[in-house]
């Protein structure tokens, strides 16, 4: 069952409002059938083909490389290292120094004499035609010097470590602090942690993981004149033209970025990448326009990885289970290099960890490392998964400790309707919310009750088949992000947002917006709020988007802020439109402009029905310009710039119920119920595929992902064979639902959801695996929980795996030493487990 | 990624085929679905000069009944195989294990020749032809030969094939009264490798098992029968605890690979989990 609603006006007069409907996305159909030009389709006359080599060591030194044999190849044109760039290629942009000391060691697109990571370029080939480029990258000589490799984020912080950048002092990057005492938000951690009736302590890992877009990254580069054109597979036209600028000294008016149609991003293409600087070096050095296509190998080990973390966590509560203190200590794997906002994203989590709770007290600490990996950063959630999945993870560990139900013990420390708006202890001013609600109606919806028979009845039986059920009642910061917030996270630019609306002679209407859509739908959504606003049919109005020539200002698309803030700046784009409208319409009715009614497209004197003028009579009147008022131009655009002055904070309640086969590990969900509050909805259609798509990234977390490292540093999850993605016939048919608290924050009430799915459903699902193993006392599972790592978890019983419980895993992503937790009290006695397992491995304890 | 450089041959006759393949020797790789090959040359694993495409060949496709026992074309696709009305009557074990076989796109290009000719342990059509004792038909140079899916498996990724043979038909007996099969498999997604499968054949007469073929699939470096298993049942009364008891042994005498996806203890204990499960299913116990 899935609950989409369309809204229907029943007032007599006019269509039924855009806003609410149910539509069909206007650009799935070429996008869908390939109609459009992906960057990978664009062909320019005279245009050369790059290959990339890159580093199949970790950590090495260049000692000497040599080109010289590919350069002899059929169809080479050139082919350069490093050096050749040395002085042109400056450093990859960090747009995010989290503290005044943070330490950068510089990116280089091109290693010059040491490489720190698998995957990294090292050299690359021009070639008439993509496969002579490909076929000269075996004829490369490089001798490298081995350096030993640096995989341990814990390891890596110990004093005599081996450094992965010879020139710091440690590989440390940054230590970033908030302490509610010192904030002023609220009282001092330390007292509360020394007065805490009952604390508990956990040691949660968010492992590695890859973006994973469907299209893969692609850049053309056409030289011209002192600057150039780049057309890229990127989230961010604005920010990559601004920042190219930058990083190599092209004056920014000399620079045009278009971002075409764009297959995905989740993050992964929030990002100036070396391989764009690679290609328009190699287009302006060459004078020849230039296109560097990844293959998906390439993509898997060189473009950003997410999350990597180490999570530390303390919560304190009294015993009667009135949370008091929470504690977070993180260690966040930044990987070889900072890319444009790595140190940021485990920041962003500062203000998320204690959720929808109410705690006196709060500290988080976040120490960002470097390691020989790929380098982190955005991916979709960004530090608000890692934060969802610590703190509702612990909240059902401490029901456990004080024997208390889990939603109860929810229930208990959220914050209640009738106390928004509410400052929390992080400092963030959340504006609206019903938890209560939410959960209700989830409840409702998923036969709670019926669930926890099932769930005894299972565990009485010991049935082979165990039921768990798992709770995430979340929270989360969206519409990124005021501007001045950003400032005083030292973030180098703002959050605002950008939108011009233009009147076409015969009525029709063109949005130019600064979001830059990549599979979301803001054609569509962006064109019913267009129509709404200005009363002209839906059909009638086109979105620009994506070249910063023709949408020359804008922030781009990322952290569920399209709507929010991009939305925002075409309503109040519109609303002047609107005004400037009223104006010649008084003027051409003879009236004035209090007098005039305006509704469905037109104005109308109020009591003279007769007497309109509609929105297409006055985009014509403009353009003729034979009678206009006195001093008015001739004109009926307008544009806007909208910079919000808070986040939006949409919320919900996601319960799983997750078989586990007890003998194979094997977990299935067996029902999935989500009902979200994202205030108001522009289009209930995209807002379900979004929420669908973002469970089934959420979920692939708990179960399935997980990028893995050798001990000597390799990538071995490079494939799509060892790198699991879920497909819909892994996934269970998800109950969706909503509740609306409108955002009080902007004037559309939205909230915002592109990253929900993804940051309520993780812990859902771990939370659903380890209830069903409370009965031998485990109190985690490492994600992803594979069935090995079940099986293990079952075969050991109470007593702590070692990490690493699965594969031949040496490195997934953060790792720790152990995962420590007291045993549930209604353990099976025996220990030897559910059901009958047939080898011993099965039921030792 | 792209392929190094390799010459293309479509024949249109298998003589043609097997001559051209034959003269080329080591540098010539046999193309059926593509399903396994291209990722390889696509990786640059292998560089080949010449590859033959046996897509010209219609008499190596479809499936026909030849008295006890059906042919199998090496060609068929998997797609082919898992709607085939004389596979469902006659094997219906390699229906349901094909069907099992990655997705739609995959089972609509890859073969049942291919993935017995690639040899992978981890696929999951070898257990399969090792259970239902299967005879492999190539012809080379020298003409043609059969050989017995359990001399045909020699390690990972290598058949008794000699240099030029081309596999042609699979000839899979036809069971008789008193057999049913079943296909039980763990992998973690729908379209992933198996971590560990178990294809079974049980003969039941009364409430005795006569006789049980168990394929075993990943748990070496070629699919394996679980002979310790099959021993046990062999006259075995019909019950769960005789079936649990005899699979308890399913793993005995592999050796099962340590990867990502398992490591050999998980497999081995999976190996008896699956075992009892397959020859449950297949007794209809
Ligand atoms: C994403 C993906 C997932 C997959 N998942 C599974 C799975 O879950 N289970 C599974 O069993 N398989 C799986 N496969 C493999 C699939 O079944 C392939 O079809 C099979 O392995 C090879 O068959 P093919 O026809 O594609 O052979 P090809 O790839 O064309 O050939 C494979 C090898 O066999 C040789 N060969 C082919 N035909 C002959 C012949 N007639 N005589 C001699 N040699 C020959 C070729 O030279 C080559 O070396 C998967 C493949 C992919 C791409």
């Amino acid at each position: 069952m899935t609950a989409i609603d369309e809204r229907r006006d029943t007032a007599a007069d006019g269509p039924a409002p855009e806003i609410g409907k149910s539509r069909k996305r206007k650009e799935d159909a070429h996008l869908i059938t390939g109609r459009t030009t992906w960057t990978d389709n664009m062909v320019l006359p005279g245009m050369v083909h790059l290959a990339i080599l890159r580093s199949p060591m970790a950590h090495a030194r260049i000692t000497a490389i040599d080109v010289s044999a590919a350069l002899s190849r059929p169809g080479v044109l050139a082919a350069y290292t490093g050096r050749d760039f040395a002085d042109t290629q400056g450093s990859i942009p960090c747009a995010w120094p989290v503290t005044p000391d943070m330490v950068n060691p510089g990116h280089p697109s091109l290693a010059v004499d040491q490489v720190n990571h698998v995957g990294e370029a090292v050299a690359v080939v021009v070639a008439r035609d993509k496969t002579a480029a490909q076929d000269a990258l075996e004829a490369i000589d490089i001798d490298y010097e081995q350096l030993p490799v640096v995989l341990d984020m814990e390891r890596a912080l110990a004093p005599d470590a081996d450094l992965v950048h010879g020139h710091t002092e440690s590989n440390r990057s940054f230590t970033w602090i908030f302490e509610s005492g010192a904030a002023g938000t609220g009282a001092p951690i330390e007292e509360v942690l020394g007065q805490a009736e009952v604390t508990l302590s956990r040691r949660f890992l968010q492992q590695r993981l890859i973006p994973a877009f469907m299209e893969p990254r692609s850049t053309v580069v056409q030289p011209d004149g002192e600057g150039f054109v780049m057309w890229s597979a990127t989230q961010v036209p604005h920010i990559l033209r601004t920042m190219l600028a930058l990083t190599l000294s092209v004056p920014e008016h000399k620079v045009r970025v278009i971002a075409p149609d764009v297959g995905g991003g989740f993050g992964g293409k929030l990002q100036v990448t070396p391989e764009e600087v690679i290609t328009a070096l190699v287009a302006r050095k060459l004078g020849k326009p230039a296109k560097y296509t990844e293959s998906r190998s390439e993509s898997l080990m060189s473009a950003h990885h997410g999350r990597d973390q180490i999570q530390d966590i303390t919560i304190t509560a009294r015993r009667d289970g009135t949370v008091t203190g929470l504690d977070v200590h993180l260690y966040a794997d930044m990987g070889a290099y900072l890319r444009l906002v790595s140190p940021g994203v485990p920041v962003l989590g500062a203000f998320m960890f204690n959720s929808i709770y109410k705690f006196d007290a709060y500290r988080f600490v976040c120490e960002g490392v470097f390691t020989t990996k790929t380098p982190t950063d955005a991916y979709r959630g960004a530090g608000r998964p890692e934060a969802t999945f610590a703190i509702e993870r612990i909240m059902d560990e401490l029901a456990v400790e004080l024997g208390m139900d889990r939603m109860e013990l929810r229930r208990k420390n959220w914050i209640r309707h009738e106390e928004f708006p509410f400052t929390t202890v992080a400092g963030l001013t959340y504006d609206s919310g019903n938890y209560e609600a939410a959960t209700d109606r989830a409840l409702e919806l998923f036969g709670w009750d019926d669930l926890v028979a099932e769930q005894a009845d299972r565990r009485a039986r010991r049935d082979p088949v165990q039921l768990g059920l798992g709770i995430s009642t979340f929270t989360e910061m969206c519409g990124l992000a005021p501007s001045r917030v950003l400032g005083s996270l030292s973030y180098a630019a703002g959050g605002w947002e950008n939108a011009t609306i233009r009147m076409l002679a015969t009525g029709k209407v063109e949005v130019v917006t600064g979001t830059s859509p990549h599979g979301q739908g803001h054609e569509t959504a962006w064109s019913q709020i267009v129509a709404d606003q200005l009363g002209v049919p839906f059909e009638d109005v086109e979105v620009i988007h994506g070249d910063t020539q023709s949408s020359p200002r804008g922030l781009d698309s990322y952290g569920s802020r399209s709507l929010v803030v991009g939305g925002i700046a075409i309503v109040n784009a519109a609303q002047k439109v609107v005004a400037k409208a009223r104006r010649l319409a008084a003027h051409l009715l003879e009236a004035s402009e209090d007098d005039l009614d305006f509704a469905n497209g037109s104005f109308t004197v109020k009591g003279a029905p007769g007497n309109s003028k509609s929105m297409a009579e006055l985009a014509f009147a403009v353009f003729s310009a034979h009678d206009l008022p006195e001093g008015m131009e001739p004109s009926l655009d307008a544009d806007a710039t909208f910079d919000p002055e808070n986040f939006s904070f949409p919320h919900g309640t996601h319960l799983c119920a997750l078989e586990v086969d007890t003998e194979t590990g094997f977990s299935t969900i067996r029902r999935y119920v989500c009902v979200d509050d994202i205030g108001e909805v522009i289009n209930p259609l995209i807002v379900e595929g979004q929420v669908h798509g973002g469970l089934a990234q959420g979920i692939a977390q708990a179960l399935y992902e997980e990028a893995v490292y050798d001990d000597e540093g390799n990538l071995t999850t490079g494939s799509f064979v060892d790198y699991l993605l879920p497909s819909a016939a892994d996934l269970p048919n998800f109950i969706t639902d909503r509740t609306v608290s409108r955002s009080t924050t902007n004037p559309l009430g939205v909230k915002g959801v592109g990253e929900a799915g993804t940051i309520a459903s993780t812990p859902a699902v771990v939370n659903a695996v380890v209830d069903a193993l409370r009965p031998w006392g485990i109190t985690d599972v490492q994600m992803p929980c594979t069935p090995e790592r079940v099986w293990r978890a079952i075969a050991q019983g109470a007593e702590k795996s070692e990490r690493d419980p699965g594969g031949t895993v040496s490195w997934g992503g953060a790792s720790t030493s152990s995962s420590d937790g007291s045993g549930a009290d209604d353990t099976f006695a025996d220990g030897s487990g559910a059901g009958s397992t047939d080898s011993s491995e099965g039921s030792q304890r | 990624m792209i392929p190094a450089a390799f010459d293309y041959l479509k024949p249109s006759s298998l003589s043609e085929a097997v001559q051209a393949y034959a003269a080329a020797g080591e540098d010539a790789k046999l193309l059926a679905g593509g399903q396994s090959l291209l990722p390889i040359l696509r990786l640059r694993l292998a560089y080949p000069e010449l590859v033959v495409d046996l897509g010209g060949l219609a008499e190596l496709t479809g499936v026909s009944d030849d008295g006890d026992a059906i042919l199998i074309g090496a060609m068929t696709t998997h797609a082919d195989i898992a709607s085939d009305p004389l596979i469902k009557q006659h094997a219906p074990l390699i229906a349901q294990a094909t069907e099992t076989v990655a997705d739609r796109q995959v089972r609509h290009r890859g073969t049942f020749g291919g993935s017995l000719a690639h040899a992978d342990p981890a696929g999951d059509l070898p257990a399969v032809a090792l259970a239902l004792e299967a005879e492999l038909r190539v012809h080379g140079p020298r003409g043609e030969r059969s050989i017995a899916a359990r001399d045909f498996f020699l390690d990972y990724l290598t058949t008794s094939m000699q240099p030029g043979e081309i596999l042609t038909a699979i000839r899979v007996p036809k069971l008789g009264e008193g057999w049913s099969t079943h296909y039980e498999k763990l992998n973690r997604v729908a379209q992933a490798w198996s971590i560990v499968a178990v294809a079974a054949a049980v003969h039941r007469s009364n409430g005795t098992i006569t006789e049980a073929r168990i394929g075993l699939t990943n748990m070496g470096s070629t699919p394996l029968r679980a002979t310790a298993s099959e021993q046990a049942l062999a006259g075995a009364p019909a019950t769960e605890e005789s079936v649990a008891s005899a699979s308890a042994s399913a793993a005995e005498g592999t050796s099962p690979p340590s990867d990502l996806s398992a490591k050999a203890d998980y497999r081995a204990h999976l190996a008896t989990v699956l075992t009892r499960r397959a020859v449950r299913h297949a007794a209809g116990i």
